[in-house]
């Protein structure tokens, strides 16, 4: 009964976002079921787009398990964003140096690179938290400022097109060559390689984390680190652990937004959510509404992917500002944090009734 | 380079300096108070994009700074009662909770204002002291003041109130009852519970106040900018977390923090304007004040200990 | 029992900014009415084609800027497109532009140069819809691809021979150094100091960073120049502090008249209606692409908008339209 509440009440919550949602849609001239329905079309409406839905959960899910590492551990990650950046810097960077090399061992090196780079990125505010006590909200985010301003500087200057330096500057790289494309797994469809390599990390990070002597290290110093050292676990070396795998993730994360996009290249407007789509942060969304489990994450991802496309045909068809779903990814978060005591409440109502039947 | 160093240019530079830290430091100061009680706010930025939004529409319609300043308040209290409701009573994490009111914030003042402006326009600026109506006349000499005189007097009121905030917020903190409620139930709840402090009321106004300065530094950024638009604050309201870190929850070292990410900020650009940093480097010199940052932290105050009850929930049972 | 009184009061809050919100939805004409009287609102034209256009853009409809100019030249056109505007992350405006091409629209806009990339993709796979893609001065070789861009080194040229005349201390504004930006800054800077002026031209790195468009101006205000420019949906907050500071601005893109009525000294404003009308009579007539078409001063694709509240000088007007007379003549290189 207690599994039930569980899954009842974050969907609760979810429905009542919604419902805001609707009434926000209502409020904007519109007819909510209209929305609705325009929502479903979207996200769901052909196999193309069930397609593209999945594709736009896979970086949501890639920070997302990251942050399940982290959050496990007791580490606060908001540096998603800059880790992505990372991640596909460095793989973008290889790719454009290895230009040749075959498909079969190309794949496998650029993700190796994603992961170095936010691995890399991820780890800095690890050592920095674990060995000169510098919180981790102030380095991560500090550190997403220092991974957008590389990525322009780059993309201006020593990875810039080199067709564009002397026409119109616009800060990309060129196009990757297409043996470092990732295969896309149904012919015609822009269902790629990313989509199963996401959610196999996924099943990864659950491995690691609930079956492995470095996830119950990592758990038990997220859980009471006076405990975990007293039992000769280095508790700092687990809080890098923890933010460098969780940054590797967001790493792979940028990989497949680079060589699963539809432009193959990297390309930027000056800030990360151009970039992103501001995966850094739904992915935490994505990681909290799967109860910070990395398996649950897999659909709880798939759901914001599908909002995400969903919002895209609703500013299509009704004109309504995309804006709409960034305001509910918020409320959804509020609603489902705020569920807890809710799931208390319920759990020993539910204690009593069970224990007056019988 | 030697024309950087003409004293008129460094004045004008930290005058700029001053301007750009004031959104920080209301923001930072506010959340200091909060993360003192033991609440970690991470959703500022999304309450400064609403607060800024309610300031800017409202000096759009009404013509009233005064009015629009309290609206960006009333917001931002208003957050902050959602946001103390889901975390002192529902017990809900802090950090994520945060990240909902962000993009809460994120989403729905860029709604708002795509619905009810659409194209950004101008508001009437915040008047300088010597721009005050009827009083502007008595400040109008001092500007003219060699050296100091642009660099004490050429601000608008929020300056002011923003600086005097300082010796509030400390004389609140460590000399109030209050204040000391505050700390105690930020360091340990249990204790001030024992000694009848009760932790759910400290810490929800601890946390309204901090979230109506939030809301007052999205007022501040919008009528000081005379704009507003999508994502104004571009993660303005995350370096204001990380800047109470910074100042380890004391807020003259907050607001020495402020002025140091302010005047880096300045600097870099006026060096960019004066041609002292090439244009090709200007990505790599934007990063300054977050490596500055770090840096600072590393060196000085890397032991130093926060509020120990700092995102823990309390409750009695 | 406190609590829910609050849950009480926030719905009630929210309900009240839900209304609003409602109330205020149909405002969405982007223009204002400058002092002296002029009405900036673009005339709809008679209609142009039958076939059915969508536009994806970056920014919003109403910017000011890049996006806005192309909403308003097909408003000449009479073309009332279905938009997805503010698609700043290339991946959703990609989405987008693939689920037109899917419902049939005939003609897609795609209104960024990013979103080149990803065209090239798409419009393969729907070789029966015509797509429009800039600012590009090449179609990529593809068959059902226009291409447009701005020769905004013109405009640039003659803002910077007006802004020479006022003041020989100029400071530019620019977003990310690439694109049209680029082009109109330096063909400025080329005008500026063919006249005598001297310049200084800062990049923020951002298109839509503000407060640091607006933080840049005050540094060029505070080094003392005497005349303001500068392009993209941030030049909103330097457009602020010209009129602080009364310090005269020149605008690109749209007329900048709203946002300053009395300090725009001259906008080049971009009418893409002069390619798009050539495109369309084409796309009509079977050819769906595999063309690159330039706005020039030549072709009225680039139209200089002097503001009729700001009293320039005879003898700047004059030098004005010699400048445009030589550049249309080729006597001037703007690049």
């Amino acid at each position: 009964m207690k599994r039930l509440t569980a899954g009842f009440v974050p969907l609760a919550a979810a429905l009542l976002a919604f419902v805001f949602g609707a009434i926000m849609i209502l409020a904007l001239g519109a007819n909510p079921v209209d929305g609705l329905a325009a929502m479903i079309d979207g996200a769901f409406g052909t196999s193309d787009r069930v397609a593209a839905t999945a594709v736009r959960a896979t970086p949501l899910l890639l920070v997302g398990a990251g942050i399940t590492i982290a959050f496990r551990a007791s580490v606060i990650n908001i540096g998603g964003e800059g880790q992505i950046i990372a991640g596909a810097l460095l793989s973008t960077a290889v790719a454009l140096w290895i230009p040749g090399t075959p498909k079969i061992l190309l794949i496998p090196i650029v993700i190796l690179a994603g992961l170095i780079g936010g691995g890399i990125w991820g780890a800095i505010p690890g050592v920095l938290k674990a060995y000169a006590s510098v919180n981790e909200i102030l380095s991560t985010i500090m550190l997403n400022i220092v991974a957008i301003q590389l990525m322009n500087y780059l993309l201006r200057g020593p990875m810039i097109d080199p067709v564009e330096v002397g026409t119109s500057r616009i800060p990309q790289t060129q196009r990757l060559t297409d043996n470092a494309a990732f295969p896309t797994l149904i012919e015609g469809s822009r269902l790629h390689l990313g989509v199963p390599i996401a959610v196999i990390a996924a099943i990864i990070v659950y491995i690691i984390l609930f079956r492995t002597p470095l996830g119950f290290r990592l758990r038990a110093v997220g859980h009471n680190p006076d405990a975990a050292r007293a039992a000769g676990i280095s508790v700092e070396r687990n809080i890098v652990s923890a933010l460098g795998l969780s940054g590797a993730l967001s790493g792979l994360a940028g990989v497949i937004l680079v060589f699963g996009s539809e432009s193959l290249r990297l390309v930027t407007d000056g800030g990360s959510a151009g970039f992103t789509g501001s995966a850094g942060f739904n992915g935490i969304v994505a990681a909290l509404f799967g109860g910070l489990h990395p398996l649950w994450t897999i659909p709880s991802s798939f759901l914001f992917g599908s909002l995400l496309t969903g919002a895209t045909e609703l500013q299509r068809e009704l004109q309504i500002p995309n804006a709409l779903a960034i305001a509910l990814n918020g409320l959804i978060v509020l609603f489902v944090v705020s569920s807890d005591k809710v799931r208390t409440f319920l759990n020993e109502r539910l204690d009593r009734s069970l224990k007056g039947d019988s | 380079m030697s024309q950087f160093f003409t004293v008129s240019v460094l004045l004008a530079t930290l005058a700029t300096a001053i301007r750009f830290a004031v959104p920080y430091l209301l923001a930072a100061l506010g959340e200091t108070i909060g993360q003192r009680s033991g609440v970690l706010n991470l959703g500022v930025d999304g309450i400064m994009l609403l607060g800024g939004f309610g300031a800017y529409y409202t000096v759009l319609e009404t013509q009233s700074h005064l009015a629009g300043i309290g609206v960006g308040i009333a917001v931002g209290l208003f957050m902050g009662i959602v946001y103390a409701y889901v975390t002192v009573f529902l017990h809900a994490e802090q950090g994520i909770s945060g990240i909902g009111i962000f993009l809460f914030g994120l989403g729905f003042s860029d709604l708002l204002f795509q619905e009810l402006v659409g194209t950004p326009k101008p508001i009437k600026p915040l008047p300088t002291l010597d721009k005050l109506p009827g009083v502007g006349g008595i400040f109008e000499p001092l500007i003219d003041i060699p050296v100091v005189g642009e660099l004490l007097f050429d601000h608008n009121l929020l300056t002011y109130f923003a600086l005097l905030l300082v010796p509030f917020v400390t004389w609140l903190l460590m000399k109030t009852t209050f204040g000391m409620n505050v700390r105690a139930v930020g360091e340990n709840p249990q204790a001030a519970d024992s000694l009848g402090v009760s932790v759910a009321k400290t810490r929800f106004i601890a946390i309204l106040i901090g979230s109506s300065l939030a809301g007052l530094a999205g007022a501040t950024l919008s009528l000081q900018l005379a704009i507003f638009q999508h994502n104004l604050t571009n993660g303005l309201g995350f370096i204001a977390v990380a800047l109470v870190y910074f100042g380890a929850w004391q807020p003259r070292w907050v607001l020495a923090g402020a002025l140091l990410y302010g005047l880096v900020t300045a600097t870099r650009i006026r060096w960019q304007s004066l041609d002292i940093i090439p244009q090709s480097a200007s990505d790599i010199a934007a990063m300054a004040p977050a490596i500055i940052t770090i840096l600072a932290l590393v060196l000085l105050a890397s032991r130093v200990r926060g509020p120990a009850a700092l995102t823990k929930p309390f409750s009695r049972h | 029992m406190k609590a829910k009184r609050l849950v009480k009061l926030f719905a009630v809050i929210f309900a009240i900014a839900l209304t609003a919100a409602a109330c205020g939805g149909g405002d969405s004409t982007a223009t204002s009415t400058s002092e002296c009287g002029s009405d900036l609102a673009v005339a709809k034209g008679d209609s142009v084609t039958d076939l059915s256009v969508a536009l994806v853009a970056p920014s919003a409809k109403d910017d000011v800027a890049f996006t806005q100019s192309m909403v308003d030249s097909l408003t000449r056109l009479g073309i009332e497109p279905q938009i997805t505007d503010g698609t700043f992350v290339v991946e959703e405006a990609a989405a987008a532009i693939r689920g037109y091409a899917e419902d049939g629209v005939n003609i897609i806009i795609a209104h960024g140069t990013q979103y080149g990339g990803s065209l090239a993709e798409i419009a393969p796979d729907f070789p029966e819809t015509s797509f429009i893609w800039g600012t590009a001065s090449d179609n990529q070789g593809l068959d059902n691809v226009f291409a447009y861009f701005p020769e905004a080194d013109q405009g640039g040229y003659v803002n910077g021979v007006i802004a020479a005349s006022l003041s020989d201390n100029i400071g530019l504004v620019g977003p990310v150094e690439a694109g049209d930006a680029v082009a109109y800054i330096e063909g400025f800077i080329k005008g500026a100091e063919a006249n005598g002026a001297s310049t200084s031209a800062v990049y923020t790195g951002s298109f839509s960073d503000v407060a640091l468009a607006t933080t840049t101006a005050q540094a060029h205000a505070d080094n003392g120049v005497g005349v303001l420019t500068g392009t993209s949906q941030s030049a909103v907050g330097a457009v602020n502090v010209a009129t602080a500071n009364d310090i005269p601005w020149f605008g690109t893109q749209s007329n900048t008249e709203a946002w300053s009525s009395d300090l725009t000294v001259a906008s080049q404003v971009y009418h893409w209606d002069v390619v798009l009308a050539d495109m369309i009579t084409k796309i009509e007539s079977g050819t769906l692409g595999g063309e690159a078409m330039a706005l020039t001063l030549e072709n009225g694709g680039l139209v200089m908008e002097f503001n009729g509240c700001y009293d320039l000088s005879a003898d700047a007007k004059s030098a004005a339209e010699a400048a445009i007379a030589d550049i249309i003549a080729g006597e001037i290189a703007t690049k």
